[in-house]
């Protein structure tokens, strides 16, 4: 390893190259749009000039060496796979709907801030060391040795797969809706040009190929995020360091939210809004007269404006109204009380967005509180649990190394996590500030481009001309967006951010097919069924897991399953509940056998699968059928500590683990304890 | 997997379950940081929400940045302390 510091100098000389070409590139466009380039070839250029640059590093790393292709050849130095950990961590979601989940959840939103960092802390106390010591190549690697055969693998390569699969799935379809939204090619073509751009990177190279793309992209991702945020931040406070600055902003937007919840012709907009509910909540009761008489007084409107001759604008809006007339009536249930909600849901003012648990009363407080720390729990254990961040730390050259790279990974998620509050508070005071009130006629352009892309929605419900800010919503996803158009900056920041949302989503799920891959081609392929497999054959099979599994999750992606992207929410809970027990007692607790663990693992991830059917609207279930009200997002609560019970009281009512895996304990706690294979 | 532990060196068994117990004590000191950075915000953050700093409310504070900072603090402890730790009972990295 004498050629390490060489090798370190050596790829921090052309990572650094390479970010300033990147810059000086936005430099470049930023002029051209000057002279003219329109919006449409900037996203374009954007897209395919990034896939290009991941293509290019994927070829270059390509690689027949099983090591090169699973682990990346063990040598990549602690501060790259700090970058690397933070690309594959980060994903479509935090980059994209991070800010926004802030903007409408406020402080409650920050237990994403809180639980996917602190999950860090569990990674390099209990885990990302031991596991390098042990430097086999995945997760149910680990579980195997340890307790001692197949059946402990084959519970891993399941949790493994299934909560890998989903997250994969959301990966691609964040990529098809940044394409379909900012660079303006349809979203099933879109799903294809992210499957094409994770190919790229992991089908030559694997792991070696995926390391040194995912380095390229946080340096994207992270340029990406910090740059819009921090010239709003100079424009509003005169720092460009909003991470800093918020704290005054927030207190000013404190004062804002005063006022504006006082005023009163929010007030009154919200009372229509309480008749609009009651009106929709009448014709619900009244289903099915209510639809028969809604279709006849539309046609009897349409009628008559033709017989009066009314302007062809008119009319047209007339039979528009009519086509969405719901067929039938369950549609019509479905639809009206989708607008019910809506409205009930405008006719109270957000909580203050510095406000702790809010609640109508002392109950709902505290149950938000509850829900609050047990969401931050299991996104942490979650995060300690997660496959395929743990199998990054078998690619460090040492236990040290190892150790290391978990500090520079948690400092480089950090640089995002700590500006995405900043993110929605900025946001939030220049669209409080200067949007609400102001005349519709006059908002800025982008208010209706994006309201033609069904973005923003004004709806003026007392027709005054003026907006409340109870007649305003904006999607979530969109708020990250907002911010460079609020700060008035020109496209090309806009396509910058769209490249960086793309090189979030494309390097998390190339870290998640490698785990599946890997964990399908090597644990179940050749630790179970061919054991005799060659070298070839092995990356062969790896290397046609991964086509497959890439195509399956793309079409998965390109049915636009909006319905089943809550699940990757439950991930955490899943991962949490099957490994975590399992992986910290088989390191510190050597009387954890092989019963035990098989045992803790399914008892886990069942409750946690039950919880979640039992409570989840989708499969169902109901909150009334809540445990102690807490949300089946964190249903990994009762998981985990299911498991922990189980794991310790079956392993001390079976036999203890034979020597030799008492030993391996040993040999992973002692990072110089030498070993034969 | 057939591993050779020798039985025979006593002495470098006493150093291996020393050094593990010193291991032990710096992780359980640092859970425990660790644990009160995660849940005392949130658990608190009415009453921490009254007192300001810079701006924020302290509570907000903790749970947007403050907790996090912590986290990098313990994980850069961590490190610290477990090359004191190999040091001190002359374990050396394979690497």
């Amino acid at each position: 390893m004498s050629s390490q510091p060489a090798f370190f100098r050596r790829l921090g000389r052309y990572y650094l190259i390479y970010a300033l070409v990147f810059v000086g590139f936005v430099g470049l466009l930023a002029v051209a749009e000057q002279f003219g380039l329109s919006p449409r070839w900037i996203g374009q250029i954007f897209l395919f000039l990034t896939i290009a640059i991941y293509a290019a590093i994927g070829v270059m790393s390509r690689t027949s060496d099983v090591s090169e292709y699973y682990v990346a050849g063990r040598r990549v130095p602690a501060l790259f796979n700090g970058m690397a950990t933070a690309a594959d961590w980060m994903s479509a979601a935090s980059f994209i709907g991070l800010a926004g989940t802030l903007y409408y959840a406020g402080f409650e939103g920050l237990a994403f801030v809180t639980g996917w960092t602190g999950g860090y802390v569990l990674v390099a106390l209990l885990l990302a060391p031991f596991l390098r010591k042990f430097g086999q190549f995945t997760i149910p690697d680990f579980l195997g040795a340890r307790y001692e055969g197949h059946f402990a693998r084959v519970v891993g390569v399941f949790a493994a797969v299934l909560a890998s699969f989903v997250y994969v799935v959301a990966q691609i379809y964040g990529v098809g809706l940044i394409t379909s939204r900012f660079i303006g090619i349809e979203f099933e073509i879109g799903v294809f040009v992210g499957l094409a751009g994770i190919l790229v990177c992991s089908f030559l190279g694997g792991m070696r190929a995926v390391t040194w793309t995912q380095v390229a992209q946080y340096l994207i991702l992270i340029i990406a995020y910090l740059v819009p945020v921090a010239i709003l931040s100079y424009k509003v406070t005169g720092v460009p360091v909003p991470q800093v600055m918020y704290g005054q902003v927030l207190h000013d937007l404190g004062v804002k939210e005063l006022e504006l919840f006082s005023e009163p012709r929010e007030s009154a907009v919200r009372i229509l809004y309480q008749g609009r509910a009651d009106e929709y909540a009448r014709k619900i009761a009244a289903l099915p007269e209510s639809l028969t008489t809604e279709r006849l007084a539309l046609v009897q409107k349409a009628n008559e404006l033709r017989s009066q001759g009314a302007s062809a604008r008119e009319i047209a809006v007339a039979e528009r109204l009519l086509r969405d007339v719901p067929r039938t009536p369950d549609e019509a249930r479905v639809k009206w009380d989708r607008v019910r909600q809506d409205s009930l849901a405008r006719t109270v003012h957000p909580p203050p967005h510095a406000e702790a648990h809010p609640g109508a009363d002392q109950a709902a407080r505290d149950n938000a509180r509850n829900n609050f720390i047990a969401l931050v729990f299991v996104l942490m254990i979650g995060t300690a649990a997660l496959p395929h961040i743990l199998t990054r730390y078998y690619t460090t050259p040492s236990v040290r190394e190892a150790r290391r790279s978990v500090f520079w990974s948690l400092l480089f998620i950090f640089l995002l996590y700590v500006t995405a509050p900043a993110y929605a508070v900025f946001a939030k005071w220049e669209v409080y500030s200067s949007l609400v009130g102001s005349h519709i006629e006059t908002l800025p352009h982008w208010v209706a481009s994006w309201g033609r892309v069904g973005l923003v929605k004004i709806d003026d419900i007392n027709r005054d001309g003026i907006l409340q800010l109870a007649e305003l919503s904006i999607n979530s996803d969109a708020i990250l967006l907002l911010v460079p158009e609020l700060a008035g900056l020109p496209y090309v920041v806009s396509g910058l951010v769209a490249a960086g949302g793309l090189a979030a989503a494309l390097s998390t799920a190339d870290g998640l097919l490698l785990t599946i891959s890997h964990a399908l081609s090597h644990d179940l392929y050749y630790k179970m069924i061919n054991p005799e497999a060659s070298t070839q054959r092995r990356l062969v099979i790896t290397k046609s897991q991964l086509l497959v599994v890439a195509v399956v999750a793309a079409w998965v992606a390109s049915l636009r399953p909006d319905n089943i992207l809550f699940m990757v929410g439950l991930a955490f809970s899943i991962a949490a509940a099957a490994f975590f027990p399992a992986l910290v007692l088989g390191i510190f607790w050597k009387r954890a056998n092989k019963w035990g663990a098989v045992t803790g693992m399914i008892a886990g991830m069942g409750v946690t699968l039950f919880y979640i059917v039992r409570t989840h609207p989708f499969f169902g279930g109901s909150m009334s059928d809540a445990w102690l009200d807490i949300h089946p997002i964190s249903s990994g609560v009762f998981g985990v500590s299911v498991g922990f019970v189980v794991i310790a009281v079956v392993s001390l009512l079976t036999p203890p683990p034979p020597p030799e895996v008492q030993a391996l304990v040993d040999y992973v706690r002692m990072p110089d304890r030498p070993v034969k294979h | 997997m057939s591993q050779n532990v020798n039985g025979s060196q006593d002495e470098g068994d006493a150093r291996s379950r020393a050094y593990w117990r010193a291991t032990l004590r710096l992780t359980g000191v640092l859970l425990l940081v660790w644990a009160g950075a995660s849940f005392l915000p949130g658990w608190f953050a009415d009453e921490l929400n009254t007192v300001v700093f810079f701006g924020w409310p302290l509570g907000f504070y903790m749970a947007g940045q403050g907790s996090l900072i912590i986290f990098i603090c313990i994980v850069w402890l961590y490190d610290r302390g477990m090359v004191r730790l190999e040091k001190r009972y002359g374990v050396k990295d394979e690497g």
